[in-house]
């Protein structure tokens, strides 16, 4: 390994329970979240950041906020479409009623109203658990995508039904809307993460994130040794929901430019949870490594027969890639069930003793 | 504000006093709906009963055995002979499916089978399209879609045949749970899979056995969904509409099964009819999550789930 940890001694509680205990991993993730900001803006071309990075960062604010949820807290949530709908139909009514309004702060308001939708939502995990409460949270899928369908007022009565990003510029660079360039987007969404992961990051290893996990380990228990279950099972689902809303408001202002309710459909739900699922659960640095294998694998797939000098017609093309995908996401589970997380810590406990066995 | 009030309160009701003949079409519509509702979901529950996998799957499984079905009465093979094969596909399908996804994860938490199911639907859903086509196709089976009358009250041939169908497989299945010995053999896998091993019962054929039936009745709910509505893609999309039957019935009882598709068919032919154009209709994608959600808030278990007893 290219470090070791011989001779670091923690001596005090508050070194021991940093966030990263090991100078030379701080030093790695500062490093790592500085060349995020300087080198792909300036190194990847347009399609590098718009259809890789962009999205990626994207979504693993997304896999952050429902592996809160679920890997944390442990209640199964499939309604992670809708609420990301709710941030981005928020964020257009929010910026098109208060044009002046700083777009980051709109980000952040309509994550607290993807919040509030998200508490009331949480209000059956208190009854009910486990498989029924995931079939419950669909009813949130299915009734808010539906109203924002139905209702004229969220789409500001446009009659192609769908909500599109007005440009909106901080500190006089244009960040959305279509005379953003890519190069800006990315450093808003990389922001956004970057903030969104060490709040995450410090959530779970405070209170919050310890009777989060008591009651995912075991709610009886947990309710026992004095975890209130109904607050933190609503805290759960209101700060996974403010995270799925400032996502799918993104989503929608730095990726898309403009969508309607179909792209907040149930496969968006099962995206993010195999994001999370195949990233590791419970675990912030899991939630980036499934949102980068999810955003690759069907990019890697579309290309990978033309790089084999195959050409597939289309629809075939899209059947062989749902196919494949499926089967990498069985083959995956099968392999580590506790995701690239807990490979990524194999792979750092091997290093640790590498060259020597023992 | 009293205006609202009334159409919800009073005016459905006073429709549905005004004209009997058509609240009673309505409600029969609703029970064969119910019905066919229930033909997915028994594939859920005999799965989860046996093998505690909430099995995402069973809504491509019902569009591959029906894509199946079609593609191979397409190529001139006979009805007879298309059913039987049909059928062995899905207990082979069901053998590969216990050898590579279930025995490899045996042990493991149940969101990860359930993660498993997942991909196992895209997997099924590119498979059969690849081998059938993608194009929709019409699944005759003899019986016309047509209507006739009783009593004044319109009564559709081919949802009728749907709905006799599915309660004969009910019966069917009944008698196969409780009077055969692999019936007994797997009433007493659902109970306790440790206990059932012990005594000498073999795991892994009866999960081959339950995915097997599972399969077959996945060709049921083909069969009757798709000559309703033609072979496509969307078929896979009825295991979504059958999930609020399953939390509603409760995901280990095939009488639930049975009673929660009714209550959830009528209940969402009623809702659409005399509560939908309040909200400007097309509430049925959500109206039955509702429904089941409110009972499930008084019966968390479900209406005829085990019993939820936790013990730390």
């Amino acid at each position: 390994m290219i470090y070791r940890e011989a001779g670091q001694f923690r001596t005090t509680y508050a070194s021991d329970q940093a966030i990263f205990p090991i100078p030379q991993d701080r030093w790695f993730v500062v490093f790592a979240a500085v060349a995020a900001f300087v080198i792909p803006p300036l190194a990847a071309n347009e399609y590098w950041l718009q259809a890789v990075l962009i999205p990626f960062l994207i979504y693993s604010l997304a896999a952050i906020g429902l592996n809160l949820l679920t890997g944390y807290a442990g209640q199964l949530s499939l309604g992670t479409g809708g609420f990301m709908a709710v941030g981005a139909y928020a964020a257009f009514k929010l910026t098109t009623a208060l044009p002046q309004l700083n777009i980051v702060v709109v980000f952040l308001l309509s994550g607290l109203i993807a919040a509030g939708v998200g508490l009331v939502f949480g209000i059956p995990s208190l009854r009910i658990k486990g498989f029924y409460l995931a079939v419950a949270t669909l009813a949130a899928q299915f009734f808010l995508l539906w109203l924002f369908n139905k209702v004229p007022w969220f789409v500001n009565y446009a009659s192609s039904g769908t909500i599109t990003a007005p440009n909106r510029s901080v500190l006089g660079v244009i960040v959305t809307g279509p005379n953003a360039t890519a190069p800006v987007r990315y450093m808003t969404a990389l922001a956004l993460v970057v903030v969104g992961a060490l709040v995450a990051k410090n959530l779970v290893r405070g209170r919050v994130g310890r009777s989060w996990m008591a009651i995912r380990d075991r709610d009886i228990a947990a309710e026992i040794i004095g975890v209130r279950p109904l607050r933190t099972k609503l805290l759960a689902f209101g700060i996974s929901s403010f995270y799925c809303g400032v996502a799918g408001a993104e989503l929608v202002f730095l990726y898309f430019g403009s969508a309607e309710t179909l792209a907040f459909d149930i496969t968006l739900s099962f995206l993010v949870l195999f994001m999370v699922i195949i990233g590791g659960l419970g675990s912030i640095l899991g939630s980036f490594l499934g949102a980068a294998f999810i955003v690759l694998v069907p990019i890697f797939l579309t290309n990978a027969p033309r790089a084999m000098g195959l050409s597939l017609p289309v629809a075939l093309q899209k059947q062989f890639e749902l196919m494949v995908f499926g089967g990498l996401i069985i083959f995956f589970l099968i392999v580590e069930p506790h995701g690239l997380a807990r490979l990524w810590q194999i792979t750092k406990e091997k290093l640790r003793l590498w060259p020597f066995p023992h | 504000m009293t205006e609202l009030l009334y159409g919800i309160a009073v005016a459905p009701f006073k429709d549905m006093a005004g004209s009997p003949a058509f609240f009673a079409e309505v409600l029969i519509g609703g029970v064969f709906a119910g019905l066919m509702y229930s033909l997915v979901a028994l594939g859920f529950v005999l799965i989860f009963k046996a093998s505690g996998v909430f099995n995402f799957a069973q809504g491509a499984m019902v569009l591959f055995a029906a894509l199946t079905l079609v593609g191979l009465i397409e190529r001139g093979v006979p009805v007879a002979l298309a059913l039987v094969l049909t059928t062995a596909v899905m207990v082979a399908l069901a053998w590969v499916i216990e050898r590579v996804v279930l025995r490899p994860l045996v042990n493991q938490e149940h969101i990860i089978l359930f993660m498993a199911t997942i991909g196992l639907t895209f997997f099924l859903e590119g498979f059969g399209e690849m081998v059938w086509g993608a194009n929709v196709k019409k699944l005759d089976i003899g019986i016309p879609d047509r209507s006739f009358i009783v009593a004044g009250i319109q009564i559709n041939q081919l949802e009728l045949s749907a709905a006799v169908t599915s309660a004969v497989l009910v019966a069917v299945l009944a008698v196969f749970f409780q009077r055969t010995r692999i019936g007994r053999a797997l009433r007493a896998v659902a109970d306790d899979h440790e206990a059932a091993l012990s005594i000498g019962i073999p795991l892994k054929t009866i999960w081959m056995i339950v995915w097997s039936v599972a399969g077959i009745v996945a060709i049921v709910a083909g069969i009757m969904w798709g000559a309703k509505s033609g072979v496509q893609f969307s078929l896979s999309l009825i295991a979504l509409k059958s999930l609020p039957v399953l939390i509603l019935g409760g995901f280990t009882s095939v009488p639930g099964a049975i009673v929660g598709g009714l209550i959830i068919g009528v209940g969402e032919k009623m809702g659409e009819v005399y509560w939908g154009p309040l909200v400007g209709g097309a509430i049925e994608n959500w109206f039955a999550y509702v429904l089941a959600l409110a009972f499930l808030l008084f019966r968390p278990q479900g209406l005829f789930g085990e019993k939820i007893i936790e013990r730390v």
